[in-house]
């Protein structure tokens, strides 16, 4: 999915585009974890983490959702997260972006 | 870490098709091509990417003809150069 060399593909959008907040902030985050001694997420462990999201979500996401799904998976493998911790987290964002 | 390959040598992509992380494209994988240079020592992608920084590998560069890895090309002269570790070459037979 992710190796796509050499099949055809669509016409590729080479507009320049400002990237989003949150997109600049999952980068410093990968940045941050990736540069911490020893790492708690290697770059080739994000890009492990990526070929693993499947074909249909893979598709789906933008480049950087791609990229806090992965460094969200490596996270939980390794126990730096729980999914309860997560799953808490994220039921508390949606409460107050509801109100 | 002492390197199988030298500049120049002619050499062939495993065609070898491993479970898990692999950075060597599919499109090179029994391709025939040759050492432009050898880039350095660095720790095996196939391993870091299970968090494992324990398997050095020497790097090369290696340039293939465009004819070899598409079997066309816009010009024949074209090549492509792509870097592969040393586990994924052999010697050309």
């Amino acid at each position: 999915m992710h190796d796509l060399g050499g099949l055809p593909g669509d016409a590729i959008d080479r507009t320049e585009h400002q990237n989003d907040f949150w997109e600049q902030r999952v980068d410093a985050l990968m940045r941050a974890l990736g540069t911490l001694d020893p790492p708690l997420v290697r770059t080739d462990e994000l890009r492990r983490a990526i070929e693993g999201i499947g074909a249909d979500a893979f598709d789906s996401m933008t480049y950087y959702e791609r990229w806090i799904s992965a460094i969200t998976e490596v996270l939980l493998e390794k126990g730096v997260i729980s999914v309860n911790e997560l799953s808490g987290k994220i039921a508390e964002i949606e409460k107050r972006e509801a109100e | 870490m002492s390197a199988r390959f030298a500049p120049g040598d002619r050499v062939r992509v495993r065609e070898w098709f491993p479970p898990g992380h692999v950075r060597t494209p599919y499109y090179v994988r029994g391709k025939r091509g040759e050492i432009e240079r050898i880039c350095g020592t660095f720790n095996n992608p196939e391993r870091l990417a299970y968090n494992r920084p324990d398997d050095p590998k020497v790097l090369y560069r290696v340039r293939f003809m465009q004819t070899e890895v598409w079997g066309r090309a816009e010009r024949s002269s074209d090549t492509i150069d792509i870097e592969i570790y040393e586990h994924w070459l052999e010697p050309e037979q």
